[in-house]
Formats: structure tokens, C-alpha cells, sequence
């Protein structure tokens, strides 16, 4: 089980081929050999947050995930939603609210935010504060990112009625 | 003050109609960070870079009987394993004392153990690899033989004659004691109508940064120069350090700081890892990447506030408070952390008890103890959580004793508004403080007698809800009293420099750094403001030693108000260097003349005269169209530390307002309020929003946090999961207000707030808490208040 395994997946829409060791797991895969450093690594064990990803349209702990289980997979990482405009009004919220300090946190909360509004058009305080209970900040105490979250889906609510 | 009489005009450019002073503008920047595309040092790879994983201690204290690498010779990827014995070659160990703290005591310590390790987590060996999971494999089948001896683990034996002393040649277990007397403490208690005591206990934390602590170091031989790579609050720091213990002059040592992924006073000091690192670079010659792991975080980061404090109050009657009294005992781990040392903590709870109130009669002693544990040393608030939680929990104990509101008797205590500047008795000199104003906006914006009869009208229904009040002053803008004085090179002033660039825009140079709080921000706003030029015009610089000026960093709140002030003024300079300029092109006179909107204009009609791009344009390239003896100085530098006051103190006041559920001990927080006087408001959003992180910080150690050793000290939650901190869920909105009282030390008038926050919230919540509990009769004064605790107080368990 020590020796490398060939892996073929999409990453924020592009086809990717590597061989991996099978320990790997799919965040030193996306940072170290992809170089997606936007992907950050805090816990290591699936509590901080910090690495989430969104892997098949769902989004994952990429410290608890290895390379070699995204066989086949569509992974997009936060660059990948940062290329495509997916998110830009969130990180537009984000920064009028000032809703990061160190930003260490904040790929991970972005992906968490997005994947809550897209399940839910209007989520209540209590609904965000819950959905991003498992991403940790050090920083910011958690209100200004509730905040800009609530502000993204009050405009988004706006813009399709 | 030289500098400031030196400048030719009176401010009044933070005053103009486009001043960016007082205006929550966002910060630049902060795209980067949220596309994914910042560059911590985590992040960071250079060619040829190794990986180092630490081997460290599973033992407390234990001798090192041997080392074996022999099974990791031939391993594919493994580039060397280095010993302490070996890496001492070149590097020499440290001693983190300062002269100020008179008696403070420490033992040599070394970058990886030799002989002896004194805590669970210290380094035997290097291990270095192409990468850190080779590294990891490599780790594993180094041999080493441990004969473990006693463990001193708890503080309260720490010092009793049949405990082991730790480091021989000290004498004893004692690291520092200071003892303060003021006023006459005996006769205001035997004068007292009643005297309260109570013992405080605060559990051990740490900082959690969630990017743990990073450094890649490249010696190039070649250039006989190090990089130094770290996610670090203070460069200059670092630089002086690294090169006085690797043999170098500063001149050869460059380091240069990137994003940092949170710090909050754990990445202000110099680890032994982080020093190993440096000098495994150097031995090596190669580049060295050392990012702590989660659990080596909780093992290897300073902890904080592992205090016992037992607090006597006395009072009147009528609500006065007669005197303070504390006994303050703390244990620092094995070694005193360098260069800060691990007595500040302890001596900033003697220096700040009692201080928001008027009583001159105060007595406090403090010992700081070692013990086999982790180092602890300054993290955010140094010292203020503890010595406002001991106040204003004695104050609220005198308050019930004597049947009085908790704000009426904080009202007839809090020093006026109208007594500054004053002293308090442990010699601090207050300038210009705030207290009843900000008591009486706190008042308001909770609706405190409201949200009593709403506390009333529950408890009938079994509801039981509690407000907890607490006042508290935060030192900030250090002057070199902290440590310049002591003889530690961590300078407390700071530089700026400026310079119109070509195409009329503006590049400044700071000392300061940026961990998230705004430094960026706060300079490229007085630059700004000063200039007449648009933010988005000025890029600011900073972390990095070869291209700023000479500085402390940003810690101790003081970012703002030394950094800010010396932006303030090289920016003033600049202004009046470009003015002079321009009248000479526009054959006019600087005082005829205004920069705004990023160009000349006339300074009493506004008609727009030249744009600093053409003036940029003519002063580069075609200076041969000027008049004769003129030489445009479109640079300007200028540094500033604080003399008049060592400290600026601020002041404020907090509420918590939280239910406890009498049947499982759990606290639910339901809403928390600020109100703090920081001066100046350079940016009342970053502002707000320091005060909120800094809030949850105490809230967290408050309710939640504790590092939990065993009796043999064993660290026993030394990961995320176990070691529980603040999540969204938990966590209340809080509502932010000011006061605000400039320092007139400067002319900017900022002081810091980065440390509020924290300060008074553990105090607050532990407030209500007894508030919540008071129809049971409990009082709890140990945080974290655990579900646990409750209960037992309760008498449930």
C-alpha cells in the first residue's frame, strides 16, 4: 500500500492526472502537489474548518478525505470559485463588513456560507451561526461574518424576485 | 519631542472634508485573502527546501540516557537527523530574563534539549526530509532512551521543600516575586464595615492561532546571509535575536513576514523550535521549512493564565471601597520564555488590580513558579483577564455582602472623570480616562433596569438569568518601560517612510506588522488623509526587515498609536515637501496651496491647480525645468515612541447578559456589551471588530477553554476536539460603544484596543454567572465555568 497510485479527477474544471501515495489526503494533495494554497490546513483532524472543499458539488473536510477516494471526482477549491465569480458577492460582503482579520479562515467559511445559501435562500441568524459551526475563527468573533452572509442573502433574495 | 515641534504647521489635515480619520473605509488587500490567493508561510517553498518534524519528549522531566539514528541512515528522502548535542555547534542556548524584573531567575535553555527535557513536548532531535511525511516515517525509528524523573506539576507545591527543584542551580522553584504595599491596607480593613475573600482560579489556556506557527529559513552560505521567513508579530525582534545566537550581525540576517494566520501574542516570541530551525538552515545549508502540527501547537505554544488568586476586598457601608488585597501565585513551565520573559504576566496583575478604582490602600504579592509544564508567557491582554476578573469579582462579593446594585457601588468607587491625570497605587499614571461616561453609555445602550425586571419576572418562571458587569483598564502604546529598560532589544518606537512615487502615488514603509488587525489599513488612511490622496493611491509595506524602517511590530496594542503617529508625521513632512514643490512650479506659496483629491489645489477656492502626477512627472524627469536651489524631497521618514507617559492606558466597561440551566450547567450567552474609550478612532469598524475577536477570545476562557495535564504532566487535550474554543453557535452578538478621549501624548490621539476585549469579558460572564445563581446561594469564582462547576456549586453533584 506504499506505492503510488494513479488518480484522474477535474479541479476547478480542469483535468488532472497524478499518482499519489494512498496515505495522501486530499488536502496536501490540492496544496503540495497542485499548488491550490488557498486551501489551508489548521487542525488536521476535521474540527477547524479551515480546509474545506467542495468535492462532487458537496462540501468536504479535505484533511479527512485522501487523494485517492477524488478518483473521478469534481473537486473546486476556493480558487476556483474566485475565478468563476461564483462567490464574488460574498467576498464583496466580506470585505465591506470586514468580515475576516488573518483571512486564514476564510476559504473554508466561504465555502460554507455558499453551500448554506445555496440550500437555503434565507436563513435566519441562528440558521447561519449553526451551518458555520464547524468552521473556527480566531479572529473576528463570528458577528461580522454572520453579517455579510445575512447581507449576501438578503441581495441574492432581492435580485431573483 | 523634537520631531513634532520640528513639523511647521498645526494639524489640521485630519480634520478636512475627504479625511479618511474616523471613517470605516474597508481594508486593502483583503481580496487576496479571500480568493485563496494570500501567502502565509505555511504556503511557502524554495528549491531545495527540507522539512523538519520535531522528535519530542512523551516525558514531563526525564534525563536522556541516549539517542539512536543508526535506522534512519540510507532512508530514502532523509536528509539529516541532528541531536541538540550537534545543533549547539551553531547555536547557543538563552537565558529569558530582563533587569527591570528584579529577582526574575531562568536556566539556559537550549533550541533541542540536551541531557534533560523538561516539559512533554520539548525537542530531542531534528529530523530533516524532503518532506515533512518522510520526515514523519523517519521520526518513528529514532530510538531514544528516557529515565524519567519527578514531575513538578502543580503550582501550590511548587515551592514546599520536598518537591524537586528543577533546575539545580537556581536554589529553589522560584521564578520571580514581587511584593507591593501602598496606603494603609491593615487600618482600611480593620475600618472596613465588611471584608470579603475569595480564591480565583483560571485554567490554563493558549492562543490557537489557526495557522500554527510557520517558519522557513534559507541560509545561503554564498551570501553568508539568512532569510528568515516567519509568520512574526515583531521582525526586528526576531532579526536580533536570530543573529546574536547564530554568531551574525543583524546585517546578515533578514526577515521578512508575509500573511499570518492569526497570532494574538503567540507569535511574538522566539521558540526554541523556531531557533532550531534557523540553525538547521545554517548547518545545512539549505533552506528549512518547520509548521508546527496541531497537537505540537497545544504542546510548544505559550500558554497563558494558569493563575491562583486569592482576593480580599473591604468596604463600607455606603458602598466605598476601603482596600485591595491579592496573593497571586502562577506556574510558568520549565524556563522563563525569551526574550520577554514569563514574569510580565504576573507583574501586570499586580500593577493593574483595583486600577479602575479610587482606593489608595492596595497590598499584592505574586510568585511566578516552575514547574514541568509547557512555557507560558504573553498572550493577548497579558495579565488584564486575570487582575480584572480578581477585582471585579471582589467588587460584585462586597456589593451582595452590603446589599447594593453592582453598578451603584462600581459608581461610587470609578475614579472621576474630572480627577486626571491621577496615579494608581501601584504607581501606573493615568492621563485621561473615562469611566463613568463609559458606565453611563453601557447603561443605556443595554437598558439596564429593563432588562432587571426582565431577570425578575423569569426567576418566578424558574428562568434564571444573570448581568455581570465589569470595568477595566488596558495598558497600551508601550514606551521602552516594558522592555527596552530591562535591557531586551524589542524597540518600542517605530518607523514610517513615505515617498511620492512617479505617477503620483504613494509608497509607505512601516515598522509596524500586520496580523489581520488593520495596520495596513489605519496607515494607508492618516497617509491618506494627510496627503490629500486617495487610499487606493497608497501602498503600504511592511514586514519585512531590509525595506522597512527600524521598529517594534505590532503587539501590546500599540500598532496604532506609535505606528499611526509616526505615519502621521513623515506624512507631514512629505506634504510639506511636495507644497513647496508645487509653489515653486506654480510660482505660488506652499500656504496658498492644498492637496486633495490627489492633486494641487488652491487652498482657498479648492480650483484645482496641477496634478501629482505632472508634479511627480516634472520633479523625475524633468527637474531641469524647476527653478534654480530647487531639490524636491519627495521623501520623508520620521519614527516616534512614546516619552511623556510609559503607557497610555484606556478604559472601558463590559456587561454580559447569559442563562444558566440550573438542571445541566450549561451557560448560554445571550448577548454582550462594550463600551471602551481607545482615543482616536483612526477606523470605527476595525475598531469594533478587534473588540468583538477580542471579546470571544475571553469568552472562550470564560466558558470553554482549559489545557487539562495530569498529575504527571501529561498535556491530555492537546487537539481541536478536545480542547474546546469559541464556534459561531455559542457565541452572542455583541454591541460595541465608545468614549473617546484622545492622548494629547500625540497629536493622532489613538490609543490601542486591541486588548479590550479580552480584558474584562471572563469577567463579565463570571459576573453574571453568580448573578444567575445568586437565589441558590452559590458563588463560583474558577473559570472556565464548566457545566461541572456549576453543578458542584450548585450542590447537584
Amino acid at each position: 500500500m506504499t506505492a503510488p497510485m494513479p488518480i484522474s479527477l477535474e479541479v476547478n474544471g480542469e483535468r488532472v492526472d497524478a499518482q499519489v501515495l494512498p496515505r495522501l489526503n486530499l488536502a496536501d494533495f490540492l496544496r503540495e502537489q497542485l499548488q491550490l494554497t488557498g486551501t489551508h490546513v489548521g487542525c488536521e483532524h476535521g474540527v477547524c474548518g479551515a480546509c474545506t472543499v467542495r468535492v462532487n458539488g458537496e462540501i468536504v473536510r479535505s484533511c479527512l478525505m485522501l487523494a485517492v477516494q477524488t478518483h473521478g471526482a469534481f473537486v473546486q477549491t476556493i480558487e476556483g470559485l474566485s475565478d468563476s465569480g461564483e462567490v464574488a458577492d460574498l467576498q464583496a460582503a466580506f470585505r465591506e463588513r470586514n468580515a475576516l482579520q488573518c483571512g486564514f479562515c476564510t476559504p473554508g467559511m466561504l465555502m460554507a456560507a455558499q453551500d448554506l445559501l445555496k440550500q437555503q435562500a434565507a436563513p435566519d441568524r441562528e440558521q447561519i451561526r449553526e451551518h458555520l459551526s464547524g468552521n473556527y475563527c480566531r479572529c473576528t468573533g463570528y458577528q461580522a461574518i454572520i453579517d455579510a452572509i445575512e447581507t449576501t442573502a438578503r441581495v441574492r433574495g432581492r435580485g431573483t424576485a | 519631542m523634537t520631531i513634532t515641534s520640528s513639523n511647521p504647521e498645526i494639524l489640521s489635515e485630519l480634520d478636512r472634508p475627504n479625511s479618511y480619520i474616523g471613517k470605516s473605509v474597508p481594508r486593502p488587500n483583503l481580496e487576496r485573502l479571500m480568493q485563496g490567493r494570500g501567502l502565509y508561510v505555511s504556503d511557502m517553498e524554495l528549491p531545495r527546501m527540507g522539512h523538519v518534524v520535531f522528535l519530542r519528549s512523551p516525558h514531563a522531566h526525564a534525563r536522556i540516557a541516549g539517542i539512536d539514528v543508526a535506522a534512519t541512515k540510507g532512508v530514502p528522502g532523509v536528509i539529516a537527523v541532528v541531536t541538540g548535542k550537534e545543533l549547539a555547534a551553531v547555536i547557543t542556548p538563552w537565558v529569558g530574563v530582563l533587569s527591570h524584573l528584579k529577582g526574575l531567575k531562568s536556566a539556559p535553555q537550549h533550541a533541542i534539549a540536551i541531557d534533560r527535557v523538561c516539559w512533554q513536548g520539548e525537542a530531542v532531535a531534528a529530523i530533516v526530509a524532503t518532506s515533512r511525511a518522510v520526515a514523519e516515517d523517519a521520526a518513528e525509528i529514532v530510538r531514544v532512551d528516557y529515565e524519567e524523573l519527578e514531575a513538578v506539576t502543580d503550582m501550590r507545591t511548587a515551592l514546599d521543600p520536598a518537591t524537586p527543584v528543577i533546575h539545580p542551580a537556581l536554589g529553589d522553584n522560584l521564578a520571580f516575586e514581587r511584593n507591593l504595599d501602598a496606603g494603609e491596607v491593615d487600618a482600611a480593613f480593620a475600618s472596613s464595615d465588611a471584608v470579603v475573600e475569595a480564591d480565583f482560579i483560571f485554567g490554563r489556556h493558549t492562543g490557537v492561532t489557526l495557522e500554527p506557527r510557520s517558519v522557513v529559513a534559507d541560509w545561503n552560505a554564498a551570501e553568508a546571509r539568512l532569510t528568515i521567513y516567519q509568520g512574526t508579530q515583531a521582525p526586528h525582534m526576531v532579526q536580533n535575536i536570530a543573529a546574536l545566537h547564530l554568531g551574525l550581525e543583524e546585517s546578515q540576517v533578514r526577515v521578512v513576514c508575509k500573511d499570518v494566520g492569526g497570532s494574538f501574542g503567540i507569535k511574538v516570541h522566539i521558540y526554541a523550535d523556531e531557533m532550531a530551525t534557523y540553525a538547521l538552515s545554517k548547518l545545512l545549508r539549505r533552506p528549512i521549512k518547520f509548521v508546527a502540527d496541531r497537537v505540537e501547537s497545544f504542546n510548544t505554544d505559550i500558554h497563558a493564565r494558569d493563575h491562583r488568586c486569592r482576593g480580599r476586598i473591604g468596604v463600607k457601608r455606603d458602598g466605598i471601597i476601603t482596600a485591595f488585597e491579592i496573593d497571586d501565585l502562577t506556574g510558568i513551565g520549565p524556563y522563563s520564555m525569551y526574550p520577554r520573559t514569563s514574569a510580565i504576566e504576573a507583574n501586570q496583575v499586580v500593577n493593574l488590580v483595583g486600577g479602575p478604582y479610587v482606593t489608595r490602600n492596595y497590598r499584592a504579592r505574586a510568585r511566578v513558579v516552575f514547574q514541568n509544564k509547557n512555557v507560558m508567557c504573553q498572550y493577548r491582554a497579558v495579565g488584564h483577564p486575570i487582575a480584572c476578573s480578581v477585582t471585579e469579582g471582589l467588587v460584585d462579593l462586597a456589593a451582595a455582602k452590603i446589599g447594593m446594585d453592582p453598578v451603584e457601588i462600581r459608581r461610587r468607587n470609578l475614579i472621576a472623570d474630572d480627577a486626571y491625570p491621577c496615579a494608581s497605587p501601584s504607581g501606573l499614571r493615568f492621563e485621561l480616562l473615562s469611566h463613568h461616561a463609559a458606565m453611563n453609555k453601557l447603561m443605556a445602550m443595554m437598558d439596564y433596569d429593563a432588562l432587571r425586571a426582565e431577570q425578575a419576572t423569569l426567576r418566578n418562571k424558574g428562568i434564571y438569568r444573570g448581568i455581570g458587569i465589569a470595568s477595566f483598564i488596558e495598558v497600551t502604546n508601550p514606551s521602552a518601560a516594558f522592555y527596552g529598560v530591562g535591557g531586551a532589544k524589542i524597540s518600542s518606537q517605530d518607523g514610517v517612510a513615505i515617498r511620492l512615487d512617479a505617477q503620483g502615488s504613494v509608497i509607505c514603509q512601516t515598522s509596524i506588522t500586520e496580523q489581520g488587525q488593520g495596520s495596513e489599513s489605519l496607515t494607508a488612511q492618516i497617509v491618506g488623509s494627510v496627503l490629500g490622496v486617495s487610499m487606493e493611491r497608497v501602498r503600504v509595506i511592511l514586514g519585512d526587515t531590509d525595506n522597512t524602517p527600524y521598529g517594534g511590530g505590532t503587539w501590546a496594542s500599540r500598532g496604532a498609536g506609535i505606528g499611526g503617529e509616526a505615519a502621521l508625521q513623515a506624512a507631514k513632512i512629505l506634504r510639506k515637501n511636495i507644497l513647496d514643490v508645487a509653489a515653486a512650479i506654480l510660482q505660488s506659496s506652499p500656504n496658498e496651496l492644498d492637496i486633495s483629491g490627489n492633486a494641487i489645489v488652491n487652498a482657498g477656492d479648492g480650483v484645482l491647480r496641477m496634478e501629482l502626477r505632472e508634479l511627480a512627472r516634472i520633479v523625475y524627469f524633468r527637474p531641469d525645468t524647476l527653478p534654480p536651489g530647487i531639490q524636491p524631497e519627495l521623501m520623508a521618514t520620521r519614527h516616534f515612541v512614546p516619552r511623556e507617559y510609559p503607557f497610555a492606558f484606556t478604559n472601558g466597561v463590559q456587561a454580559s447578559w447569559l442563562e444558566v440551566d440550573t438542571d445541566t450547567g450549561f451557560v448560554k450567552l445571550l448577548r454582550h456589551w462594550v463600551v471602551e474609550d481607545c482615543g482616536t478612532l483612526i477606523n470605527p469598524q476595525l475598531v469594533d471588530e478587534q473588540i468583538r475577536g477580542g471579546v470571544v477570545q475571553g469568552l472562550g476562557a470564560a466558558l470553554f477553554e482549559k489545557c487539562v495535564y495530569d498529575e504527571r504532566g501529561q498535556l491530555t487535550n492537546a487537539n481541536m476536539a478536545d480542547y474546546l474554543v469559541p464556534m459561531s453557535g455559542e457565541m452572542p452578538d455583541i454591541d460595541v460603544g465608545h468614549v473617546v478621549s484622545p492622548t494629547s501624548e500625540t497629536e493622532l490621539g489613538a490609543k490601542g484596543a486591541g486588548e479590550a476585549g479580552t480584558a474584562g469579558a471572563a469577567a463579565a460572564v463570571a459576573n453574571a454567572a453568580n448573578d444567575a445563581l445568586g437565589p441558590f446561594g452559590a458563588v463560583i469564582t474558577e473559570i472556565p465555568l464548566t457545566p461541572q462547576i456549576i453543578l458542584k456549586a450548585l450542590g447537584r453533584i
